[in-house]
């Protein structure tokens, strides 16, 4: 599995989205957070965005209030998961226009459906903005 | 319940009404929540459908944002997704991959509605389906639903085959028999032309591939295509990482590969691409020169960019290539020793990880010494980093860069009294380590101990407290090279000792003894000589022998010399004070001998008595005893040497536990006690549960010991590596005097020393970083340091030799204990290599091969055999291996050593002629693999011959 979860936390480190592609029980995820946030939030803009953490790695990237957190495999490229983070903004960005926190607190269903598109067991399977939207685009027409 | 449920349809709060509700709570937000929640468990149980879905909808919200149990809700969940209303399905799909689970009672009630959306014609519901199961797909599900992924995998809609393409992952990781079926399939998809397909399935076999990579060797030849055609980065860092891991095992297929990696490499402007293309080679092409230098001169540009993330990422690769080749390490060394002082941590420990590499025989004492300048700055967190790795690095292999024992062991006393120092446990263990292996460091060892234990200041900190046990357990057992063992009794004895655990001053306690054993044997000694002098001076004769051996004489003449002591004492103890500050440290024992007085041992035997004397009441059964035991003692010789007599009794007591004490320590082997014959009778295997019957009702604190032959102590024996039954069989009399020994092997028999709470400290702390030096200074001097002496040249002479280091044949190297891969990844690379070695044709008939599975994996292994011989004589060593994967992994790691003693015959093999063995080879590059397929009949070999092209050979 190269991705283990995907969480997004606002500077108050607020989870605003988790999408894990492993089991954890509440208490785990809830312990996993905490931890996870005290160690990503307090670092700075001239440090690496490469976090070690247990027995796997966290790459994270901020946008604005919004933090990207990744949790991968040792051994998963560390540009290639920032570049799917960034990916992952643009196409929020292209779908919400201008994303920002709200959006993804009010729309956190549409938020898991992008990632059900582009993640899969952990790998990515979709890297293309308009393959990713397609569905959401098409189902916001229907309802 | 018609109205309520129209009631609250109606007045239902919607998921965007909570939302909005809790961001205009400040305070009381719990409050709000389990409010909603109850709000939430009346709307669910509405039978319209619409109500129930909002109803888990929010309920999905709260859990996934606020930690909100809805696994009560699964059954709701269920309902959901059977509905018509694709909205209510998609509710129900994404609350059921939120919150179920393996050990979900009703997961198995949504097979068939999952059955059905696979079936569905509509492309969305077949989508929400497998999303589902790719998340929560139990072994269960998988199995039941193989046959519907299968089929989808072939779906003539991109949207849904890439779906069920990235299912497949989840389907035969947890039912391996599933690749029977599929696996076909997913090869195919490699060769497909769209680039979304071939992006989804190069994804799963590098998942695939990373736990059990030489089941897909015989793929090689498609990742070779798509890592020269593709010029999508995604799929090519995902191939790339294929072939880190297949490159390994099959030489001529990194040679074929590593020329396109390069071309990669010296192409590509994505850093992403590049970075996995330097990973790769630095990882498993480290044989091709070439390859290696172009990525060194990558990874340099990587170190010195300005954006944290490369350098980071370069000094990884660094530290990676190190061991195989530490000049790509030496020739950046400038920004790795900058990259000390870095900003971020993991810089920094990236950039001490290669520093440490750096260390050699050579130059450890001043990279050694520049660490500790650093880990006196450093934050307490990166200075344990620092100390650590110094600490690990420096007995590697037992202590082989270390020349120097007496300096190492300064710097280990000096390590200790760094304030952040944490590194308690492993630098006790390394103090005590070398005290009984390398005699020549001992009146150094106790130099260090003694200053140790003479500060008050350092008993404050608990996280000393173990080196302050090694310290004392060193000066107890080779109190023979101290030079005032009086003042070690007097460190060992201070009232500050009283803030040491109770496990800890045992061994203070047990060490002052020994050291109060030291002294009055030492008197003895001295009396007799003094009576031998006395004796000569008055028989004006000088026989040595006879005086020497007539203790009854001395014994005799003792009271007649009482009065010329007195006249003696004076004298000879200004004389021994005088000696002391010019004494060498070489002739020690010429200037203990005169060391005592009749009064001093008094005032020991006092000290003793006065510091003890509290502690006989003490709470800890050990503490107790000890103290009572050297009480005891003490009183028995106070009595016996009243008015300096001493009597025959007292001395040979002294004599008999002095010789005790004396008894050389040396290492013991881990394995030592397993080469120790078990006496008849002894019943080592019996369980002694009927003990704790026995001692049920006596809760005895010692009793932590009796339970070691528990299950719970065999699981402890096993990681400890030594059998419990050391224990019960090791004879009592020597378990005093092994108590360091016995303390290192089992730390867990002993208190841990409390490190949480942090006792009152009036003194001051026993080192104040000096604030005087900046960093920057430290990191010219290491620069100037490495250019001095990372330079090739060895050190003319040192000067002194290295002293002899007790090594144990074996046992010194601590157990590598293999590890198990779990069964079921066994059984999936069984699976997969079935498939792709022999069973091609059959795996249509998928049915038929699972059940008769088991017999045709028998008949492929007696083919093997027959097939054996030519294949080992073609490929020289390379011995066929189904099955086991053990095996195969030990075959990984002496690949190496196979190559070379391959190549000889590998030239011969080659020259036999490229045209008539090609076929031939071509099946035995994979021999291993390929046996049972070959034992299928040449047919199969026929068939299989396209799938490894010509550009491996």
């Amino acid at each position: 599995m190269g991705i283990r979860f995907i969480l997004m936390v606002n500077k108050q480190g607020q989870t605003r989205l988790a999408q894990y592609y492993e089991w954890l029980t509440l208490e785990e995820r809830r312990a996993l957070e905490g931890e996870i946030v005290r160690k990503c939030l307090a670092r700075t803009e001239q440090q690496c965005s490469f976090v070690e953490h247990r027995n796997y790695k966290i790459v994270y990237r901020r946008y604005a209030s919004l933090f990207f957190l990744v949790g991968v495999d040792n051994d998963e490229n560390e540009l290639a998961i920032l570049e799917f983070i960034h990916l992952l903004v643009e196409t929020m960005d292209r779908h919400f226009g201008n994303v920002c926190e709200l959006d993804i607190m009010f729309h956190l269903e549409k938020a898991h459906f992008m990632l059900e598109e582009m993640v899969m067991n952990g790998c990515v399977v979709e890297t293309s903005k308009s393959n990713i939207l397609a569905p959401i685009q098409l189902m916001d027409k229907t309802s | 319940m018609a109205s309520p449920s129209l009631m609250d349809t109606l007045f239902q709060r919607t998921l965007d009404d909570i939302i909005k509700g809790l961001r205009h709570q400040q305070a009381g937000e719990s409050a709000f929540i389990s409010k909603v929640v109850e709000e939430i468990r009346r709307e669910i149980k509405s039978t319209d459908l619409h109500t129930k879905s909002i109803a888990l909808q929010k309920l999905t919200y709260l859990n996934s944002i606020y930690f909100i149990d809805m696994s009560w809700a699964a059954f709701h969940a269920i309902e959901c997704i059977s509905s018509p209303n694709f909205s209510h399905k998609k509710v129900g799909y994404l609350a059921i991959s939120m919150s179920f689970n393996e050990s979900t009672s009703v997961i198995l009630l949504i097979t068939n509605q999952l059955r059905k959306d696979l079936k569905s014609n509509n492309e969305f519901e077949v989508s929400l389906a497998l999303d589902c199961l790719s998340r929560i797909g139990t072994a269960d599900l998988c199995r039941d639903l193989t046959p519907e992924v299968f089929t989808l995998l072939s779906s003539s809609k991109v949207f849904v085959r890439k779906k069920a393409i990235g299912v497949v992952l989840r389907v035969f990781g947890k039912y391996p028999d599933a690749v029977r079926v599929c696996f076909k399939r997913l090869v195919e998809c490699l060769d497909g032309t769209d680039p979304q397909i071939v992006s989804a399935v190069v994804g799963v076999f590098c998942e695939l591939a990373s736990k059990d990579p030489r089941s897909y060797l015989p793929l090689a030849p498609e990742f070779y295509r798509i890592l020269v055609d593709s010029r999508n980065n995604w799929v090519l860092i995902k191939v790339l990482k294929i072939f880190a891991k297949l490159a390994p095992l099959e030489p001529r297929l990194a040679k074929r590969v590593v020329e396109p990696i390069c071309e990669h490499m010296r192409r590509t402007g994505a850093k992403s691409l590049m970075f996995e293309c330097i990973r790769t080679v630095v990882t498993s092409f480290t044989d091709y020169e070439s390859a290696v230098k172009l990525s060194v001169a990558k990874i340099r540009d990587f170190l010195v960019d300005d954006d944290p993330n490369l350098k980071y990422l370069g000094l990884h690769a660094l530290s990676i290539i190190a061991p195989n080749h530490l000049w790509a390490v030496l020739e950046n060394k400038e920004v790795v020793i900058k990259s000390l002082s870095d900003d971020d941590p993991n810089v920094k420990l990236e950039s001490l990880r290669l520093v440490v590499a750096m260390v050699s025989e050579s130059n450890v004492v001043e990279i050694c010494r520049v660490l500790v300048n650093y880990s006196l700055k450093s934050d307490p967190e990166f200075c344990n980093e620092i100390l650590g790795s110094i600490l690990s690095k420096c007995c590697q292999n037992v202590y082989e860069i270390i020349v120097d024992f007496d300096w190492y062991v300064s710097l280990l006393g000096e390590m200790s009294r760094i304030p952040h120092c944490q590194k308690g446990e492993e630098i006790e263990n390394q103090l005590i380590d070398i005290g009984m292996r390398v005699k020549d460091v001992r009146p150094e060892l106790v130099r260090v101990g003694r200053d140790l234990l003479i500060d008050p200041a350092l008993l404050g900190n608990s996280f000393l407290h173990r080196i302050l046990s090694a310290a004392a357990w060193v000066c107890g057992e080779y109190v023979e090279f101290s030079r005032k063992p009086v003042e070690l009794v007097e460190a060992l004895l201070q009232p500050r000792t009283s803030l040491l655990p109770p496990s800890i001053r045992t061994v203070y306690i047990q060490s002052a003894f020994k050291i109060l054993i030291f002294c009055l044997h030492s008197y003895l000694l001295q009396r007799e000589n003094i009576a031998d002098d006395m004796a000569s001076e008055m028989l004006g004769l000088k026989s040595q022998g006879e005086c020497s051996g007539s203790s009854a004489l001395v014994a005799g003449k003792a009271p007649a010399r009482q009065e010329q002591d007195e006249g003696f004492n004076p004298r000879d103890s200004n004389k021994s004070y005088e000696d002391l500050s010019i004494i060498n440290e070489g002739d020690v024992s010429a200037l203990l001998e005169k060391g005592f007085t009749h009064e001093s041992i008094v005032n020991l035997l006092n000290l003793i008595e006065l510091a003890l004397g509290p502690l006989s009441g003490s709470p800890d059964v050990e503490v107790q005893e000890r103290s009572k035991n050297v009480l005891g003692f003490v009183d028995l010789i106070k009595q016996e040497i009243s008015n300096g007599f001493v009597s025959e009794r007292a001395s040979k007591i002294i004599d008999m536990v002095h010789d005790a004490f004396t008894e050389e320590l040396g290492p013991v082997s881990v394995n030592a006690q397993e080469k120790v014959p078990i006496p008849d009778g002894l019943m080592l295997k019996e369980s002694l549960a009927d003990l704790d019957a026995i001692c049920g009702n006596v809760q005895l604190p010692s009793s932590i010991s009796f339970s070691m032959g528990s299950p719970f102590g065999e699981s402890v024996g096993a990681s400890v590596s030594i059998p419990q039954s050391k224990e019960e069989s090791e004879p009592s009399s020597e378990s005093t005097s092994l108590l360091a020994e016995h303390r290192k092997r089992h730390g867990l028999y002993y208190l841990p020393s409390e490190k949480n709470e942090t006792l009152a400290n009036d003194y001051p702390p026993a080192n104040d970083p000096k604030s005087s030096d900046n960093t920057n200074d430290d990191a010219q001097d290491l620069v100037k340091l490495a250019d001095k002496s990372l330079l090739p040249k060895r050190r003319s002479n040192h000067a002194k030799p290295r002293p002899v280091v007790v090594k144990l044949d074996e046992g010194d190297v601590v157990p590598f204990i293999a590890k198990k891969s779990d069964t079921r990844d066994d059984l999936l690379s069984d699976a997969v290599r079935d498939i792709l070695l022999g069973n091609v044709a059959k795996t249509a008939s998928s049915q038929s091969i699972i059940s008769d599975k088991s017999s045709s994996k028998r008949k492929g292994k007696e083919k093997l055999n027959v097939d054996l011989p030519e294949s080992r004589e073609i490929l020289g060593v390379e011995k066929p291996d189904l099955g086991n994967p053990s095996s195969r992994r030990s075959k990984h790691r002496s690949h190496g050593k196979e190559k070379s003693r391959k190549s000889p015959e590998k030239k011969n093999s080659d020259e036999i002629g490229d045209g008539e063995k090609e076929k031939q080879k071509s099946r035995h590059r994979h021999g291993r693999h390929k046996t049972k397929q070959r034992a299928e009949g040449p047919l199969n070999v026929a068939a299989q011959t396209p799938v490894i092209p010509d550009f491996l050979l």
